[in-house]
């Protein structure tokens, strides 16, 4: 009897877990090599000035110290970072390698200590004499859009690209309005805080001029690329190699200064070099994000039909663009014109530098600050226009008679300016979520002084654009015990990368998940590949999987075929085993001498596009400005499930890091540019007292049309609504105050003041 | 300087400088590469391990401070290759991701089960606070230890027979 697999949609517990659980993952901090040296970063101690000296002498001289590293070591111009999304204005902002002549931001790398164990090369950073003339720092919007202070003398201006989204006419759309809404809205600087900082080690083969770089995360074919670029090597003499990755969150992986200099000390002086960041630096050096602000109106009719949308977004995206920098900003401008039908918009995104540490992404990038934006303005034009504001939403979610539904294209673009939602029903998560979350139930507390505190409802609703393009590759290969290996393009940052991977392979090759090795994220396993970014990996990952798995399966059945002597149309294939009519079978195993092999593919530029809606009851203490979150629901649509336990610890994870969001975590600079966090006593990520009242309901009812899984990208989708949610629940709650909450995070101090200021509002009239 | 101990029921004799915190002895010197340094500033908890019983943080102690003492890391948890119900619980209600903080919540979470089996949803949350986790937002850990808490009661009540 033929058995056909379930794995994809089955809660299969991980594969990764046992190791995990016993202590015996291996991360990029656990590698020793011998005679390795140990690198230690010389990092700017103010935001802005111009380097007149650097004197290493004294550093060099301390015992153990092996070598310093500065600007002057790299011969000819310093090399910058190439950006993954390039456009046509952000050339001369590109990031150098290490800073020369100025420093730009707190923390920027300018010099390099090599000593023979980590602490010696950390005691000598005192041991620098930096000689550094401060200059005035551009901080503030204003300061830096108004070209105060400018931080490149090329082109002279802190704009570093204005995007543009267009669709319909706006014009007429605002002249046909009744209504007009309008408002003023702002998220904070944060970082995505993967629980292992980030690290490296380099090793340089002198013999073979080769160079392997451990440690790699995200993005490890564009990197060796970059690497191989930046050094003047072929490809193929750079090797990226991921080990255990402790989370991601789409900060970690990118290309930074210390992947180069870490690399460029291991070729220069023959040695193993490894790097460990510590908490402090990489609070001031990995990529920042969210740091946004917007001026934006919505127009509508008086039965509540959106008609337009315009304004301006304003995104700090700090000292220099980085090769993602860009992508919060355009994918703020593109994703407000979704999941509500606005068949006019024109906004501006602006991209602005700053004496701040240089910004990329962080899951849910510019989609996070857009949906707070919008939701905002969806409450106050319900209030505006004397309407319900879960009616209002439901009047105006695209529907699946729309699909595939066009955002707004953003210019200037990379080659992606169309997009189209590409299934769904919004209503259907929208209806299931207030069911889950018992809104009418709830509906009687919001508002109400209750027990001390003020409780209140909000609602937000989201779309996630996933599985980025353009390609991802895998190979297959029957092994001499029957088993197959499978070689996947895509990376693993802590995600369950290759559970879901190998669940996906053994229902593709109808064998048992046992019989799967999976092998990934390194660049020595394939030719080309692409990685874990964007929501990704499992559908462009998966696709390119089961591309192998249907190539390997036709290789496998005419190796049997000939060993048989039979055509191969004459055999059968199940549970590994290919049998003829006449009862003979040949085995995996079998041919696995003949080196059956396949190389899969999958090509798509469309992203899929997963959406839903959040609730929240919460209740603010007025005397001490804290929120309670009493529940929180969120119903999404993820096209199809390949493994409910995975996927519902990626939405559970990504709503508690909205609620870091929403109520604590920040990055505060001094008007200097200095960082004032440098621990995270001062970094508020939520601890498990905080959030525990979660709820994730997934549905799989609109399939994505645009790959073979019919899955779409989700593990961003659950932050995305939480600041919009929470905030407009605060704004329920604290309703008699007439508080309307326009800056993030709504930490005590900032919930407390709007209250104090309500009431004085209230007082004065 | 010399400084020994009891790790996972091993004695072991290491020789740390003077300023070598236990969490780098143990990684370098003794090559238990498990418990992982997240901060190295006492917040993040991932470098927890147990110290005569209690939960300790390894980034905090210095590894002379740690002669005579019997300490349990995360390679100790389970001794042969089977899981423990607490390691089992974790894996079935997907109470890891990363796995990057897990050794230090596993061992906060053994010291406190072994100490308190009947200890309730909010002390074990109360508890867990001092662990930093980014990838679970915690309460897949939080069923995961109340689903091995009646283990470590019934290991408490054949103690007690």
């Amino acid at each position: 009897m033929r058995t056909v697999n379930t794995y994809i949609g089955s809660p299969v517990e991980r594969v990764e877990d046992y190791r995990f659980l016993r202590g015996e993952g291996q991360y990029v901090g656990d590698l020793v090599r011998e005679g390795q040296w140990h690198a230690a970063f010389v990092r700017s101690p103010v935001g802005h000035g111009v380097i007149r000296n650097i004197d290493c002498s004294a550093a060099l001289a301390w015992p153990g110290v092996k070598a310093v590293l500065t600007a002057a070591d790299i011969e000819g111009e310093i090399p910058k970072i190439p950006f993954r999304r390039p456009n046509p204005t952000i050339g001369p902002y590109a990031q150098p390698i290490i800073a020369s002549g100025k420093v730009r931001y707190f923390g920027e790398p300018v010099a390099v200590i090599l000593a023979e164990s980590a602490e010696i090369a950390e005691d000598a950073l005192a041991a620098i004499v930096l000689d550094i003339e401060q200059l005035p720092a551009a901080i503030d919007r204003q300061t830096c859009m108004s070209d105060k202070v400018v931080l490149f003398d090329h082109p002279g201006s802190n704009i570093a690209t204005v995007f543009h989204a267009n669709k319909g006419e706006v014009d007429a759309a605002f002249a046909a309005a009744d209504v007009t809404v309008r408002g003023q809205f702002s998220t904070q600087r944060q970082t995505a805080l993967p629980m292992e900082t980030r690290g490296l080690l380099a090793e340089w083969d002198p013999k073979s001029n080769h160079l392997t770089v451990y440690g790699a995360a995200k993005l490890p074919f564009f990197n060796r690329k970059t690497m191989a670029d930046l050094m003047g090597l072929p490809e193929t003499a750079v090797d990226y190699i991921e080990v255990d990755v402790g989370g991601g969150f789409g900060a970690r992986g990118e290309f930074y200064p210390e992947d180069f200099l870490v690399a460029f000390a291991a070729r220069k002086f023959h040695k193993p070099i490894r790097w460990i960041e510590d908490r402090r630096e990489h609070l001031t050096a990995i990529g920042h994000s969210r740091e946004a602000e917007c001026d934006v109106e919505l127009a509508f009719s008086k039965d509540g039909t959106l008609l337009g949308m315009r304004g301006d977004l304003f995104v700090n995206v700090g000292a220099y663009v980085r090769p993602n920098g860009m992508t919060p900003v355009r994918n703020a401008a593109q994703f407000m014109s979704g999941p509500y039908r606005i068949p006019a918009i024109h906004l501006q995104a602006h991209a602005y530098v700053s004496n701040k540490t240089p910004a990329g992404t962080y899951r849910g990038p510019g989609r996070y600050e857009g949906s707070f934006f919008i939701e905002r303005l969806m409450d106050l034009g319900a209030a505006r226009l004397g309407m319900d504001r879960l009616a209002l939403r439901r009047r105006n979610l695209v529907t699946d008679a729309e699909m595939p539904y066009p955002l707004a294209p953003v210019l200037p673009s990379d080659g992606r300016a169309e997009t189209n939602c590409d299934s769904g029903d919004y209503r259907v998560c929208f209806d299931k979520c207030l069911e889950e979350f018992g809104w009418a139930q709830k509906a009687e507390f919001d508002g109400k002084l209750i027990d001390g505190r003020y409780h209140g409802l909000g609602i937000a609703c989201f779309i996630e654009g996933g599985a980025s393009g353009p390609s991802e590759t895998a190979r297959m290969e029957i092994e001499a015990d029957g088993s197959v290996a499978v070689y996947a393009g895509s990376s693993a940052i802590g995600q369950g990368l290759e559970t879901v991977l190998s669940q996906i392979a053994a229902d593709a090759l109808e064998i048992s998940i046992d019989r799967i090795k999976l092998y990934h994220g390194s660049t020595t396993y394939l030719k080309e590949g692409w990685g874990s970014y964007g929501s990704r990996a499992t559908v462009m990952g998966g696709s390119a999987v089961i591309d192998a798995a249907t190539k390997l399966l036709e290789a496998f059945k005419v190796a049997a075929a000939s060993r048989l002597k039979l055509d191969p149309s004459e055999l059968t294939i199940v549970d590994g085993v290919a049998r003829a009519k006449d009862g003979r079978s040949v085995p995996f195993d079998e041919v696995a001498s003949m080196e059956i092999k396949a190389d899969g593919r999958f090509d798509n530029w469309k992203p899929t596009y997963s959406y839903g809606t959040s609730a929240v009851h919460l209740a603010v203490d007025p005397g001490t400005g804290h929120v309670d979150v009493i529940d929180y629901t969120i119903v999404d649509d993820v096209g199809r499930i390949i493994n409910p336990l995975t996927l519902h610890g990626q939405v559970t994870g990504a709503v508690v890091q909205g609620f870091g969001s929403a109520f604590s975590e920040e990055l505060v600079y001094d008007a200097d540019g200095t960082l004032l966090v440098g621990s995270l006593a001062d970094y508020l990520i939520p601890v498990a007292t905080d959030y525990p009242h979660v709820h994730c309901v997934s549905m799989e009812s609109f399939p994505s049309p645009i790959n073979p899984l019919g899955a779409k990208g989700a593990g961003e989708g659950g932050i995305i609504s939480v600041g919009g949610a929470v905030a407009n629940a605060v704004a329920s709650a604290l309703r008699d105050f007439g508080v309307q909450p326009s800056r993030m995070p709504l930490n005590p101090q900032r919930v407390w003041e709007l209250i104090q200021d309500g009431k004085k509002a209230l007082a004065s009239t | 300087m010399s400084v020994q101990f009891v790790v996972n029921g091993r004695k072991v004799e290491v020789d740390p400088p003077a300023r070598m915190t236990l969490a780098d002895c143990l990684r370098q010197q003794v090559k238990l590469t498990g418990t992982h340094v997240g901060c190295e500033h006492g917040v993040c908890g991932a470098c927890t391990v147990i110290v005569d019983g209690e939960a300790m943080r390894s980034c905090l102690m210095l590894a002379a401070q740690a002669d005579g003492a019997t300490i349990m890391t995360i390679e100790g948890l389970s001794s042969d290759a089977e899981l423990t119900p607490l390691q089992l619980a974790f894996k079935k209600n997907h109470g890891l991701q990363c796995g990057f903080c897990t050794p230090g919540v596993l061992m906060t979470l053994h010291a406190l089960l072994t100490q308190e089996p009947y200890a309730s949803e909010e002390r074990i949350r109360d508890v867990l606070s001092g662990n930093l986790c980014r990838c679970t937002g915690y309460i897949p850990i939080i069923e995961s230890a109340l689903e091995a808490r009646a283990a470590y009661q019934d290991q408490a009540r054949s103690a007690q027979a």
